[in-house]
């Protein structure tokens, strides 16, 4: 089941994503993963947090342009070629991946990646047939 | 001294004679206009006067003003004052909103164009032995058939070389003997930096002036291309309305551009009250074309500030002369040479369903103007990838090359980053110094 990312669109300029992250601590949101996507003009801040829809409120409300959406994570398990093989498996049935990130959840000793894809549902089916696990909204609620 | 004029019959005419002369073509050419051009004997009507009570120059300020917004209405042959089948070109200027001003020429109004461009070309010292290298854009820009026309009447072995492709200028110039460039003032010196950087010295081309216009420029600007070029360079001033290059050149003397006043009657007036100020004052420079046959306007404002003087010239000539233009009494930016209005750029944001939050940055780096749009990005035009956004930048660069006729940076910023003063947004930010 896809996730919900928080993406927030972030000036070129000293102290832009500060305030971003500054923002989500008040309020007591926890972030459990983050990306940061650039180009010389712009940055993307890609996150995947605890409320999602709290944090997109208050962000908003503080100014800042925002977009949810559904992305895939994926529980890697902690052995060599694991990502490698998942990857392939999506790069077999010719699905693009747009961008991923990793991301470690200590409370469970696992690795998970978050991938972008455009048919989060298709994937979802290739990597599960193929032995891998998805994470749900609640899991993390729970990481 | 031989060949200081083109036409010295006019050039150096006793004032109380060219005002003999205009007030006789003043008359003639509001019959003209009154009895060809339905659009402007309806504004005479409106105002309550008839061709018979022009009878003086005085009488002028009697008639009504056009201006841009006139020509746009009239868009494209409503200002139009003989058959179609009479006119042999058409020229065009960008106007707002993307909607162009059309210009039509009988061969007769060509003529008293390139006889213009000529005397410009004769006041900066050409004559019939001098390789005229013309760099203005060709097409439908006034700048590049104005000086070709002009070179050919003077007699010039005339270079079309048209703007761009740097190399090929270089080469033509240095392989031709080019003797008098004919270009913008930013691609002059442009020019000359490109050759400074091939190590070829001023003393090495056979250059002696330039003729440069279509854009704002400054002394310091002067000062350097005469340096870098090794020549004088020369001011032109010009309106595809009114003609094109050629209204005013400047003379030996360098200080000021003599209107070519038994072609063109020049105001000074108040861009608030319209009333015309005595000369000397600064204000709005407003323009009758006295022999325009095909497209003949009356009292066009041009939007342009500057000063009329009229004195004693060190070089004979008794037109009087117009300094630079001062500024604009609108918020048009000429930028590269192009006519560009903010307006343009608020329409193509609303077209593509962006809110009107802009700021327009200009600047001159390494001699050509640069175009910088900041835009604030909403919501709706938002992604999580970065391919997405940098198409929401290109989408609207592109409709905005579409409509401004030039490339600009479009840049996507934060909402609300945009800097306002007092409420108001700051739409441009002009860092060029044009202005001294």
């Amino acid at each position: 089941m896809a996730i919900k990312q928080l993406s927030v669109f972030a000036e070129n300029k000293p102290g832009a994503l500060v305030e971003i992250t500054d923002v989500i601590s008040e309020s007591g949101i926890d972030m459990r993963a983050l990306s940061v996507a650039d180009t010389g003009d712009f940055g993307i801040l890609r996150i995947i947090v605890s409320d999602t829809e709290k944090a997109e409120k208050i962000l908003t409300e503080k100014g800042f342009v925002t977009k949810v959406t559904p992305v895939l994570a994926v529980k890697i398990s902690d052995e060599p070629g694991a990502l490698t093989k998942a990857i392939k498996l999506l790069y077999k049935e010719s699905i693009n991946v747009e961008y991923l990130y990793a991301f470690i959840a200590s409370s469970k000793k696992n690795a998970y990646v978050v991938l972008r894809v455009a048919d989060n549902e298709v994937a979802e089916r290739i990597l599960t047939e193929n032995g891998f696990g998805t994470v749900t909204e609640d899991d993390i609620q729970n990481l | 001294m031989e060949n200081r004029y083109f036409q010295p019959e006019f050039e150096t005419m006793p004032e109380k004679d060219i005002k003999a002369l205009q007030t006789k073509k003043l008359i003639r050419q509001v019959k003209h206009v009154y009895e060809n051009v339905p659009y402007y004997r309806n504004l005479m009507d409106e105002k309550g006067v008839k061709p018979e009570d022009i009878k003086t120059l005085d009488d002028l300020r009697k008639l009504p003003f056009l201006s841009k917004a006139d020509l746009r209405e009239a868009y494209p042959y409503g200002l139009l004052a003989v058959p179609l089948s009479k006119c042999v070109r058409i020229q065009s200027t960008s106007g707002t909103t993307g909607k162009r001003v059309v210009a039509f020429y009988t061969q007769n109004d060509v003529d008293m164009w390139e006889d213009c461009c000529a005397r410009a070309i004769v006041a900066a010292g050409g004559t019939k032995g001098d390789v005229c290298h013309v760099s203005y854009g060709y097409g439908l820009f006034t700048g590049g058939a104005g000086l070709h026309g002009g070179s050919h009447k003077v007699g010039c072995l005339t270079l079309p070389m048209s703007s761009g492709n740097t190399d090929r200028q270089v080469q033509f110039m240095m392989d031709l003997g080019s003797t008098i460039l004919c270009c913008t003032p930013s691609y002059a010196e442009f020019i000359g930096e490109t050759l400074k950087e091939r190590g070829i010295k001023p003393d090495e081309n056979k250059l002696k002036a330039g003729i440069f216009g279509a854009e704002p420029w400054t002394e310091e600007m002067r000062r350097d291309i005469e340096s870098l070029l090794g020549i004088k360079a020369y001011d032109i001033y010009g309106l595809t309305e009114i003609s094109g290059p050629g209204v005013a050149f400047e003379c030996e003397e360098q200080r000021g551009m003599h209107i070519n006043e038994d072609h063109f009657i020049a105001e000074v007036i108040d861009p608030d009250t319209g009333e015309p100020l005595p000369e000397g004052s600064r204000g709005e420079l407003v323009f009758t074309s006295l022999d325009k046959e095909a497209f003949p306007l009356i009292r066009y404002r041009t939007r342009d500030i500057c000063v009329l003087t009229r004195g004693k010239c060190t070089c004979g000539r008794t037109f009087v002369k117009m300094t630079k233009p001062l500024g604009r009494t609108d918020d048009m930016l000429i930028i590269r040479g192009v006519n560009v209005f903010p307006s343009q750029i608020e329409a193509v944001l609303i077209n593509q369903g962006y809110s009107p939050n802009y700021q327009i940055e200009v600047d001159r780096v390494n001699n050509t103007d640069t175009l910088d749009v900041f835009v604030e990005l909403s919501p709706e035009h938002f992604s999580d990838t970065i391919k997405d956004v940098e198409r929401q930048e290109q989408s609207l660069q592109s409709a905005m090359k579409t409509m401004l006729g030039i490339v600009p940076k479009v840049h996507l910023v934060a909402p609300k980053t945009i800097e306002r003063s007092e409420g108001k947004a700051v739409r441009v930010i002009d860092k060029r110094k044009l202005h001294d």
